[in-house]
């Protein structure tokens, strides 16, 4: 059974990365900005089980798991935020936050 | 193995597409829960069971379940155009809703069948790295990162609910002050 090539599966990720970065350029909204982030996340998680499995090593899984715990607290963290941003503002556009006090 | 490979990853970038360009927040998330799926069926047939597995449980069930909780808390239906839905959005119990991401996720489960049914000794084939093998270098070499997740994930934990507490300082202050901003 051949294996996948590398490139394809290095191909796929950069797609996906690109797809999160458009999310996160184009939204205004807080939480699809979140949404767009993590998606990229799971992206750099894609390329580094690619290589783990291209290497036969499990390095790459294990950086899955450590990239998997960041986006856990990241997320926590950023919907908290987002919660706050809600209160403060009564919206989710970023553009709100443009200003500074005083 | 390698067509269930480019088929989920159409879907997976296919996905990915449609929900970083909803509207509707709610919509966007079912279509972002498809895509993780389709990513974890990827590891899948790199030979990474354990990855997929993760996938599965942590992205697909924990974190898109903090997405919906935020969601619902902020409140979508009294006019708010940020959260979720509008008033002339389809409520998410419209069957119409629902149709994009359950031929989808047929799709996936077509594949998942078709991997369990035909082929198993094809996809944890040669190319595989087992949880043995991971459980035992994450505990060996990598058992300092462990314990900085560790420490990271307890920082998380602190820090979310030091900022989602009631009355923090400045918040009554503010439905005056960001009216003319």
């Amino acid at each position: 059974m051949a294996q996948v090539p590398v490139e394809h599966g290095l191909i796929l990720a950069a797609a996906l990365f690109a797809l999160g970065l458009v999310g996160v350029l184009a939204r205004r909204n807080l939480l699809f900005i979140l949404l767009s982030l993590e998606v990229m996340l799971n992206s750099a998680g894609l390329a580094f089980v690619v290589a783990g499995s291209h290497w036969q090593q499990p390095d790459g899984q294990i950086l899955f798991l450590f990239i998997l715990t960041v986006a856990a607290a990241e997320v926590s963290i950023g919907l908290a935020l987002v919660l706050l941003f809600q209160r403060r503002h009564q919206s989710l556009n970023v553009d709100d936050a443009s200003g500074m006090r005083g | 193995m390698n067509l269930i490979f480019y088929i989920s990853g159409a879907v997976a970038v296919l996905t990915t597409a449609i929900a970083i360009t909803r509207r509707n927040a709610a919509h966007a998330l079912l279509y972002l829960v498809v895509s993780l799926l389709s990513v974890a069926l990827v590891f899948f047939t790199l030979g990474a069971p354990f990855a997929a597995a993760l996938e599965v449980i942590i992205y697909a069930g924990a974190i898109m379940v903090l997405f919906i909780f935020v969601i619902m808390m902020l409140n979508p239906s009294a006019g708010n155009p940020a959260g979720g839905e509008r008033a002339g959005d389809a409520p998410l119990r419209d069957w119409k809703l629902w149709i994009g991401p359950s031929i989808l996720s047929a799709i996936l489960g077509l594949e998942l069948v078709y991997l369990f049914a035909g082929n198993v000794a094809g996809s944890t084939g040669a190319g595989e790295v087992v949880p043995e093998q991971v459980g035992v270098t994450l505990l060996g070499p990598y058992v300092l990162g462990v314990e900085l997740a560790s420490v990271l994930l307890l920082a998380a934990l602190v820090s979310a609910s030091h900022l989602g507490r009631r009355g923090l300082p400045g918040e009554q202050e503010n439905p005056e002050g960001e009216g003319e901003s």
